[in-house]
């Protein structure tokens, strides 16, 4: 048996005793959600799937097939959860939120923060389960910030938002939740209408792009690109895993509210008294402080996609170079990360929580958030240049 | 540092957090239904979007 298959054997010995060693102590629901996020973290690391290298690709290469990839996850996560969501109105919950100054501000900075992080949500841990050496400043800043940030999350709200004038009940905020309004075949028409004209707007600046360099090219060409790349295989699977997550959690997936727990958790290990903190200090978050990390949703599929990309990393790829952060790269990945987190709990989530979950329960602010963090990412890639890292 | 280094570095820290939060703690669980999807019992977890 050569080196490479007894690795392979260990890593799905490890997965299999992971999941049975959970299921016993927190239950089936559990053990579920720890696979559902190693199949999340097996197609983000193993297709090559993810948020942020696909956006600065569009802004700096005029190269669209990542958005176009993550348009085709949003129409099959809404194609798939929205029937469900309508259908078991009383056990399924959406991700649905208002359109907040929180959320436009908190986007937009998260999108300037995900380029200099090098990484979204599942991006940064996609890359600490994979062994990335940048994710050693990245992640404990990240968990740091969104810990802060859920703390800092009502003050937040209280702001209001620039269309409250227009909701029902102002103190609410206003929001925008197709579903009730277009049934659930209305709300995924009205999604795949948004991911077509996107799709077509990228599509249009790759062609103004190409036409000004005066390089040839073709959308039928780019089509059929797209069509035979892995992210779209990863779009699909991806999309099918989110609905499946939907079913058995009665929620959307997230990530960034497991990681603040994890803040919390440690913050509270360390003597900080959390009693009298606007988020953590009240129910239902408080509730989740005083019970283990493996009863909550978030953090188990959070564990689950740790250790898939870490198994498709070493499946297919278990390079030994060596690397080391400098200085200047420890700074910047410390600071990005607090922001990131910071940023997300203002944003309602990161590209998983924020974006898909918001687009796939067919609340409006999830499409809010594409379009200030995509903003936001166009500032970040420039800075990026200015901080020398390309 | 290799990233094989890095990797068996990170699983050390995690799970042995892990450990150490689960064992400060010896109640049951009050198990929740396997799939939550048509078992009558609303969702309860904690989310981004704000719950």
């Amino acid at each position: 048996m050569s080196v490479s298959q007894s690795s392979r054997l260990g890593i799905v010995f490890l997965a299999i005793a992971g999941v049975v060693t959970i299921t016993f102590l927190a239950g089936v629901q559990a053990g579920l959600l720890v696979l559902i996020g190693i199949g999340f973290g097996l197609a983000l690391q193993g297709f090559g799937f993810g948020f942020t290298g696909g956006w600065r690709r569009m802004i700096q290469a005029r190269d669209p097939s990542g958005m176009l990839a993550q348009m085709a996850l949003m129409v099959v996560a809404s194609a798939l959860a929205l029937p469900l969501l309508a259908a078991f109105p009383e056990e399924l919950v959406g991700a649905v939120a208002p359109i907040s100054w929180s959320l436009i501000i908190g986007a937009f900075v998260f999108g300037i923060a995900m380029q200099l992080a090098d990484g979204c949500g599942s991006g940064s841990l996609n890359k600490a389960g994979a062994g990335n050496i940048y994710s050693w400043a990245v992640m404990p800043s990240f968990i740091f910030g969104s810990f802060v940030g859920a703390s800092h999350q009502p003050a937040w709200l209280s702001l209001g938002g620039p269309l409250d004038a227009l909701a029902p009940d102002p103190s609410l905020g206003f929001s925008v939740n197709l579903l009730p309004a277009f049934g659930s075949t209305g709300a995924i028409l009205v999604n795949v209408l948004i991911c077509v004209m996107v799709g077509l707007v990228f599509f249009k600046m790759r062609a103004a792009a190409t036409a000004h360099s005066g390089t040839p090219g073709s959308a039928s060409g780019l089509a059929s690109t797209v069509w035979n790349m892995p992210w779209l295989k990863a779009a699909a699977v991806i999309g099918i895993l989110y609905a499946i997550h939907l079913a058995v959690a009665g929620q959307p997936w997230g990530i960034v509210y497991g990681l603040g727990l994890w803040g919390a958790k440690i913050a509270a290990g360390l003597g900080v008294n959390l009693a009298d903190d606007a988020f953590w200090g009240v129910a239902p978050h408080a509730a989740r402080l005083t019970e283990p990390v493996l009863w909550d949703i978030t953090s188990l599929t959070n564990i689950g996609l740790l250790f898939g990309t870490m198994a498709a990393s070493r499946w297919t790829n278990p390079d030994s170079a060596k690397n080391f952060l400098s200085a200047r790269q420890w700074v910047i990945g410390l600071a990005a990360g607090l922001v990131l987190g910071y940023s997300a709990r203002l944003a309602f989530g990161c590209n998983i929580g924020g974006f898909l979950g918001g687009v796939a329960s067919a609340s409006l602010h999830g499409w809010v958030w594409f379009a200030m963090a995509f903003l936001g990412s166009i500032f970040g890639v420039a800075l990026r240049k200015r901080l020398g890292m390309g | 540092m290799t990233r094989l280094t890095s990797i068996l570095l990170f699983w050390v820290v995690f799970v042995g957090l892990l450990v150490l939060d689960q064992s400060r703690f010896d109640k049951p669980r009050p198990e929740p239904p396997a799939v939550l999807m048509g078992s009558g019992i609303a969702a309860s977890g904690g989310h981004c979007s704000g719950r």
